[in-house]
């Protein structure tokens, strides 16, 4: 069981997940300090732990539009968070998928702030609200990439085949 | 079945007579594309080899190209340790396309790569930068992608796991009314699909408007497709992109030309007329909030910026110019212009342009994204509105969550400067027109 700790609408860009202002910043390990910097009470309680790992954003359409930057999908993986959105934008979904950022399209969802989610056999479940909902899938051509846990460990095998070790 | 442009590029990329929309591919890339955050593309690419005994190696550093423009000059010691570590990357791979700060060749990657015959037509561009979607204009798939994915590109010379896209085509027709461009024609599109509106799809451009126009509106139409979802945005390559090609961009070697199949299949056709078009504002907070000049004309603004990979190429700083030779910046105003790279900053001095912004009152930036993405110089303050030529708007978008930005073409943004509110170009220049008839009938 997961709790909703943000609720957003359509369009979130990458400036909102992580203004450009924060850019020269690239790390992995360093980005989440950044995650939705401008809204300063969200990050605060991100930065302070008060939010567990696997908590939930969740979104309405076209998550993660605008900016190719990683730093979007890598500050929110640094927390451990799970996106639940309508659906998401090329771009972000394909660093979100990269990086191993838990994301899920789920085009009819009903949730707001404090409902406890469960995530289980192809539905969003909100125990809250007693409903649940269907999940979409995730671009077949990326699914290779998702079981090997991310792109440089897919990539990484394509090394070794490539010199036959 | 024949195949659209991306369809028939994705098949000469993997060896293959024809591909399907849905099929995932591998294919070759042509161009490898970073600016500074090409940093984190060394990051994730040092990452990749580890554990696996293999030295480090970039599969081709003559297709590798990285450009700084994000940062120029940089803004603070990270930015200048990050230019650095990719400096040193750079001469350690042997990366020959490479862009540093400089006067006599430095700009914004989406200009550079252009202007310097990199980007040929039916090639595979990929890009660590969103609108790296502006290549389709030379007739290219290119496209944008994270760090780790370029990483990936580096390491192996192909992008895995990609889905040829379904295309949505757009037919242009009529003739571009007077101080109507192609800034006002993608706005109005954007407006109409919506920011997702092209999500995970090419969009492929045709009819005579297209054809007539030059390879600068075609960078604006392609640079800003991204701003409807778009995977891509490209144009069929013709006479005109062999003559950028031979003329601007000094290329040489045999220039192939891949068109669509006239019987290709499109997911959608769209038919715009932009002989009736009016000069177009997007308004804050989404690109797709795009409203007619007059439902916004008389808006207060504090800053104007003409420039960006969008709209700071020559043409448009010479029709800024040209309205605001002989004219002021209204007092209150910060108006900003940065060209988008050392060629079009030089040729704008020897053209007099410079000297028609500095003595209205504009101030003229270093070639550079500029306060584009709010990294840089030019941040708003709190409440301020910008008018802008760039291409986003999103909150925070100049550096301050708390101001609003809009967008329009150069012609709008320059006849805004002298009025110190969102104007109408068209008025401003039938206020001129009229005053020169009057003189002429004296
Ligand atoms: S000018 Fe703006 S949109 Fe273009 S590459 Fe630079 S930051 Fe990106």
């Amino acid at each position: 069981m997961a709790k909703v700790i943000l609720k957003l609408d359509s369009d979130i860009s990458t400036d909102i997940i992580y203004p450009g202002r924060f850019m020269a910043t690239v790390l992995p390990t360093e980005t989440p300090q950044f995650a939705f910097a401008d809204n300063t009470e969200f990050n605060r309680n991100l930065q302070d732990r008060k939010i567990p790992p696997g908590s939930v954003i969740v979104a309405d359409k076209n998550f993660g539009c605008g900016s190719s930057r990683e730093q979007a999908a890598s500050c929110l993986k640094g927390h451990e968070l799970t996106i639940i959105a309508k659906d998401f934008a090329r771009i972000f979904m394909q660093n979100a998928i990269n990086l191993g950022l838990k994301m899920v399209i789920c085009p009819a969802i009903e949730a707001d702030e404090g409902d406890e989610i469960i995530i289980e056999g192809g539905k969003v479940i909100n125990k809250t609200r007693g409903k649940s909902f269907d999940i979409a899938p995730l671009p077949k051509a990326r699914q290779a990439i998702i079981d090997a846990g991310g792109l440089i460990p897919y990539t990484r095998q394509k090394i070794l085949q490539k010199f036959g070790t | 079945m024949g195949m659209t442009m991306v369809q028939k590029i994705l098949a000469r990329a993997t060896g293959q007579p024809h591909v399907a929309v849905g099929d995932v591919v591998e294919p070759r890339v042509d161009l490898a594309m970073s600016h500074e955050n090409g940093a984190l593309v060394i990051n994730q690419f040092v990452e990749i080899y580890k554990g696996t005994g293999k030295e480090a190696r970039v599969w081709d550093p003559s297709k590798i190209a990285i450009i700084f423009d994000h940062r120029v000059p940089a803004e603070s010691a990270k930015t200048a340790t990050n230019q650095k570590k990719i400096r040193d990357f750079r001469t350690l791979q042997g990366i020959t396309k490479f862009h540093d700060i400089r006067g006599d060749g430095g700009g914004i990657c989406h200009q550079i790569l252009p202007e310097n015959g990199y980007v040929r037509p039916g090639a595979v561009v990929v890009g660590t930068d969103s609108h790296t979607t502006s290549h389709g204009a030379l007739g290219a798939f290119s496209f944008g992608i994270g760090a780790t994915e370029m990483a990936s590109v580096w390491a192996l010379g192909k992008i895995l796991n990609v889905e040829v896209p379904g295309t949505i085509k757009v037919v242009v027709k009529g003739q571009f009314p007077p101080h109507v461009s192609p800034k006002d024609l993608i706005l109005h599109l954007i407006g109409k699909i919506s920011a997702e509106g092209a999500n995970f799809k090419v969009i492929e451009f045709h009819g005579d408007a297209i054809r007539a126009m030059s390879t600068s509106g075609r960078l604006v139409i392609c640079n800003m497709s991204v701003e409807a979802g778009a995977t891509s945005g490209i144009v069929p390559p013709d006479e005109e992109t062999l003559s950028y090609l031979r003329e601007e961009a000094g290329v040489r070697e045999n220039i192939e030309i891949i068109c669509p199949d006239p019987d290709a299949a499109y997911d959608q056709v769209l038919v715009l007329d932009v002989s009736t078009l009016e000069p177009q504002v997007a308004c804050p907070h989404t690109v797709d909030n795009v409203k007619p000049v007059g439902e916004v004309a008389g808006k207060r603004v504090q800053q104007i910026v003409i420039g960006s990979c969008t709209n700071g190429r020559l043409d448009d700083l010479e029709v800024a110019a040209g309205i605001l030779r002989g004219r002021k910046v209204a007092s209150g105003i910060r108006m900003l212009v940065f060209p988008a790279s050392s060629r079009i900053y030089l040729e704008a001095i020897r053209k007099g342009y410079i000297a028609d912004f500095v003595m209205a009152g504009a101030v003229v930036m270093n070639p550079g994204c500029g306060p584009c993405l709010g990294v840089h110089q030019g941040a708003l303050a709190d409440g301020d509105v910008a008018l802008a030529t760039t291409n986003r708007n999103f909150k925070g978008r100049m550096g301050n969550p708390n101001a609003e930005v809009y967008l329009c073409s150069p012609e709008t943004a320059a006849a805004s400067a002298i009025t110190g509110a969102i104007a109408d170009p068209r008025e401003l220049s039938a206020g001129k027109a009229a005053a020169g008839a009057a003189k002429g009938g004296k």
